[in-house]
């Protein structure tokens, strides 16, 4: 029987593909690479493009990956898929955006937490619920 | 008669209210199969994640990332995820209980305190109380992408990068099951130790392009594929707590129905009674 390497490939969101196979070629950050069973470790980011892989049969599958992270053990390789593309000033825009939005929503408050306050609402908020229980409770006897 | 017209529109309007709080009841039923399949399904990122990383800590880089080293603290961050929309509940004020609680416990030693809501309920809970928000973002909806979250945990992170910050927590429920779910505040940065005994013996991956530069990419995932599970998994617990307390709702709407059905049928039963005695009365009069 031909060696065989256990591949995963996840996403944040879901698992897309788990099996075995006989060699993998990913996009590579540096060209493209293709890893047979008992390549030694290697971890690596991805471009986007196609992972393909080859099972015993000869059959191939591909999936495309718009980027992500390459691990490589002698018998296990592992793609961790990002969902979405990701450049620095992409990922500084989003997080600039989060600023914002913070920005908007609370642009008239106060910096200091007020402990008092907030004890007191949930409190009451927490004595609401304890009195509706009871009232659940008398209601089922 | 008035009074038991009166009691009339009123069961009517509470069977009313029972309508929407049974409709609301299924509807979480059916989403919070959706998102604990969700939930499921964003598992095995966060395991393989986890083992790589392990795998990293066994090997011996010559680059060691700041998320894994511990500092002084004298500021931490905090990510709070709390639901978006309300009547699922004790869920949000459960968990602000157990947040307030663990920031005072900071502010008492000193600790300041970064915050990054989720949820426009968080954001509303403290933009009420105060508190320094340096980031958020609501409106995600039942399946949230993980790009909407890239930026809020970026904040953070470059936080965390600058040195504004020395650790960082994440704030959100835990799913247990359907009728249970908690409050837990959990620590991201650093990164707690993963270790595993097999594999001791010294070797190192092959980096491409460098160690530095795959070591951050990862380390930002796993960081923000915990965010993500987080908001999932908060998602869950949302339409759990909802279902139970529209289930309750509608329960003690049903009791409340039955009890002024009783009253309504006494009513009209005197006011039947008193008729037939009036009859009555005027006849013998004749």
């Amino acid at each position: 029987m031909a060696m065989t390497l256990h591949v995963d490939i996840v996403s944040a969101e879901e698992e897309i593909f788990s099996g075995s196979a006989t060699m993998v070629f990913a996009p590579a950050q540096m060209g493209e690479v293709g890893i047979a069973p008992r390549h030694s470790p290697l971890i690596t980011q991805l471009r986007p493009g196609e992972v393909r892989i080859q099972d015993q049969h000869g059959e191939e599958q591909s999936f495309y990956v718009s980027g992500g992270m390459l691990e490589v053990q002698p018998h296990v390789v592992t793609v961790l898929s990002d969902t979405a593309v990701r450049a620095k000033d992409l990922d500084e825009a989003a997080a600039l955006e989060a600023k914002e939005r913070a920005e908007q929503a609370l642009h008239d408050k106060q910096s200091e937490f007020e402990y008092a306050k907030a004890q007191a609402e949930l409190a009451e908020a927490v004595a609401q619920l304890q009195t509706l229980r009871r009232l659940r409770e008398k209601g089922r006897s | 008669m008035a009074g038991a017209k009166e009691i009339r529109t009123k069961i009517k309007s509470i069977s009313n209210t029972q309508k929407i709080t049974k409709a609301m009841e299924m509807v979480a039923a059916s989403k919070m199969r959706r998102a604990q399949e969700r939930m499921r399904a964003a598992r095995p990122y966060a395991e393989k994640m986890r083992n790589v990383i392990s795998h990293l800590a066994q090997a011996h880089p010559e680059y060691k990332h700041p998320f894994v080293l511990n500092r002084d603290v004298k500021r931490v961050g905090l990510i709070v995820i709390a639901t978006d929309r309300g009547l699922c509940g004790g869920l949000n004020i459960n968990l602000f209980k157990k947040l307030v609680a663990q920031m005072r416990q900071w502010d008492e030693q000193g600790i300041e305190i970064d915050l990054c809501v989720i949820g426009t309920k968080a954001q509303g809970f403290f933009q009420r109380l105060g508190g320094n928000v340096v980031a958020s973002a609501t409106h995600l909806g039942d399946a949230p992408p993980l790009e909407d979250l890239i930026g809020t945990v970026k904040v953070m992170l470059d936080a965390h990068a600058e040195g504004n910050i020395d650790q960082l927590f994440l704030a959100h429920n835990k799913f247990v099951n359907t009728m249970t779910q908690g409050p837990e505040v959990e620590q991201l940065i650093p990164v707690s130790s993963l270790q595993d005994e097999e594999l001791a013996h010294h070797w190192d991956y092959i980096y491409e392009p460098d160690a530095k530069e795959v070591i951050d990419g990862l380390m930002i995932r796993y960081i923000e594929s915990l965010v993500y599970q987080g908001v999932v998994e908060n998602i869950a617990c949302e339409q759990a707590a909802r279902m139970v307390a529209m289930k309750s709702a509608s329960d003690n709407a049903g009791t409340l129905i039955d009890e002024l059905q009783l009253v309504y049928n006494k009513a009209r039963q005197a006011a039947i009674t008193q008729e037939i005695s009036e009859i009555v009365g005027g006849a013998a009069a004749v």
